[in-house]
């Protein structure tokens, strides 16, 4: 029965995982060629390197929250192009595809959920849906997440995978970070942790906004961080960038991240911060 | 005189004005023959003008927005302001000569005003980095602007930067952070807060400073989510598309406004804001005077719920049909 209920309500047949398809899978890290069984075992995660594959929202759902809890809510919410913008294609028939691809809406997923018994508001972004891009959609989804957390008292946790803000929209876009800004000023106000975690990659506007901003921030290893692109950052020095640039662990040492979590540990940790914060 | 430096469509226009003045030097002796030929050229320019000014692409107002002889934040702050006192430093690593802060008076209150700094000329540019922040420069105004908070002065932002500098110094001491970190405060800081755009508005690294109950732009200032260069080397793969990336992405002042994005247009003199830089600054005053008084009558927290409400209604969205 819960089971059942996971796939009807958590996961559309349609919907696709990040990790291309095929039986055996080789690390892009140390090459090492893995089984997918094996990989899907340990949460896509090199056992070899420990490099972690980019997994969509579909599993960090399943990574981070208690079996078949999430109802995910504003679903329905989508996008329009309020720009008419068309650049080699329509934005529209990028959206279509994207949702083609991807199976679900928008490039962030958003409802209630429970961790280790605990509820709490949960947000995870989709790298596959349109590069994790935020436009209107992702933000509204945002303030409204956040919204929901200050109201009904429940921690929030927000999972990033994001290349930034979404040219498409144009100024709209970049509207969003101030927008998430004003609803996540609101809920400092409360007694209520926000637990930002940031995957491969998290860039631009995305960054400079609700994802730097968590109470705790955490990062997987090796994920990609930063304000800039290191292709801009790159052209703008003219010399190529340092090992290791923009990394977690890079961010950690500069003293921008909590810590970096193995996906293995993330939901244990997740849980004993909310208890430490929370109880 | 050093040449002045012109865009390619306000070119034949300053030939003209030119070789008017000239004209009307040499007329000073022998007036009768050249007056006729003057009043002929003087009537050729002024259609010229209105020829040029009345359909500017959204491309020219960019190139008009980064003129390099148009008014940037100093020259407006001597201008509308007096009593200037600059602040420097963000108490951590360095001062950000990109960007400039302090108190001041305006219209006979004390304010605090920030903004981004171009440079004017090489020399000047390289030690404004071209009007590009680093972190310290953003941490700088979170500095003061909290100090503006503590004593209850209203702030006043001038918008003007190609975005916040991308360069390795910048994200290793948190560029992101810092952005965040404005926008997070600016969200609920207890005094009015106006921001106008007076030339480029480069994405994070402008709103980082425009996070605002106000915001207004220049005629031919433009504001956008990545520069048109970004946005066409990424959707185009060819910077040189700039041009059709300006279109798509709407940046001008008047997109803005249609969008709902911004508060008001402040019309710039025939030419540009380089062309009459008193008169600009004018119309920079009262407009900002307007809205500040405005602001100033309203409770705090009531300027406050508005600046969420104006955040929370911007961007388009529906409902799927099921
Ligand atoms: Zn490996």
């Amino acid at each position: 029965m819960a089971w059942f209920q996971k796939t009807k309500k958590g996961l559309a047949p349609k919907e696709k995982a990040e990790v291309p398809d095929g039986l055996w899978l080789k690390c892009e890290n140390c090459n090492e060629i893995i089984f997918r069984k094996e990989l899907q075992k340990n949460r896509f995660v090199c056992q070899k390197c420990r490099f972690h594959f980019r997994i969509g929202s579909r599993d960090y759902i399943e990574l981070l929250l208690d079996e078949g809890s999430f109802r995910e809510f504003n679903v329905d919410l989508i996008s329009v192009d309020p720009l008419k913008f068309k650049d080699t294609k329509r934005y529209t028939d990028r959206l279509q595809a994207a949702v083609k691809k991807t199976g679900i809406n928008e490039a962030i997923r958003t409802g209630i959920g429970t961790v280790d018994g605990r509820k709490i508001v949960f947000g995870v972004m989709d790298f596959e849906f349109f590069g994790g891009s935020v436009g209107s959609v992702v933000g509204e989804k945002i303030v409204r997440a956040v919204e929901r957390a200050r109201e009904q008292k429940y921690p929030l946790v927000l999972v990033s995978a994001s290349g930034g803000m979404r040219m498409q929209e144009g100024m709209f876009s970049l509207m969003q970070m101030a927008k998430t800004a004003c609803a996540l000023s609101e809920y400092a106000k409360e007694k209520l942790p926000f637990i930002s975690i940031l995957t491969h990659p998290t860039t631009g506007g995305t960054t400079a906004s609700f994802s730097m901003l968590g109470d705790v921030i955490i990062a997987e290893p090796g994920a990609l961080i930063g304000f800039a692109g290191p292709r801009v950052i790159k052209q703008t020095i003219g010399q190529d960038l340092p090992p290791g640039f923009q990394r977690s662990e890079f961010l950690l040492q500069h003293g921008f991240l909590d810590m970096i979590v193995d996906r293995s540990r993330l939901k244990d940790t997740v849980s004993l911060m909310l208890k430490h914060l929370c109880d | 005189m050093a040449e002045m430096f012109a865009l390619e469509f306000e070119r034949p226009i300053l030939d003209l004005e030119k070789k008017i003045k000239e004209m009307k030097l040499l007329s000073g002796n022998s007036k009768m023959e050249l007056d006729d030929e003057i009043a002929r050229l003087e009537k050729k320019v002024e259609k010229l003008r209105a020829d040029v000014y009345s359909s500017l692409t959204r491309w020219q107002r960019v190139q008009l927005a980064r003129h390099p002889e148009r008014p940037y934040t100093l020259d407006y702050i001597r201008r509308i302001l007096t009593d200037f006192l600059e602040m420097h430093g963000d108490r951590g690593y360095a001062d950000d000569a990109a960007v400039v802060a302090g108190f001041a008076t305006f219209q006979g209150r004390s304010v605090f005003v920030m903004g981004h700094q171009k440079g004017r000329g090489t020399k000047d540019n390289l030690y404004r980095n071209f009007g590009m922040p680093n972190p310290e420069g953003y941490r700088k105004t979170q500095r003061l602007m909290e100090l503006a908070a503590r004593f209850q002065r209203p702030i006043l932002s001038f918008i003007d930067t190609p975005g916040a500098y991308p360069g390795l110094g910048a994200e290793e001491r948190g560029q992101a952070r810092a952005i965040a970190n404005n926008l997070l405060l600016m969200a609920n800081l207890p005094v009015p807060i106006v921001a106008v755009v007076i030339g480029e508005g480069g994405s994070g690294g402008a709103l980082a400073i425009g996070l605002a109950d106000r915001v207004l732009m220049l005629e031919n200032s433009i504001y956008s989510v990545i520069s048109p260069e970004g946005c066409a080397s990424i959707l185009y793969r060819n910077s040189a598309e700039a041009p059709r990336a300006a279109e798509a992405m709407r940046v001008t002042a008047r997109d803005l406004e249609e969008l709902g994005l911004i508060e008001e247009v402040i019309p710039e003199p025939l030419g540009g804001a380089h062309r009459n830089p008193l008169e600009t600054a004018e119309r920079i005053r009262e407009t900002l005077d307007r809205h500040l008084q405005e602001l100033c009558a309203l409770p705090v927290a009531e300027l406050i719920k508005r600046r969420h409400a104006r955040y929370f209604q911007a961007g388009r969205w529906e409902k799927a049909k099921s």
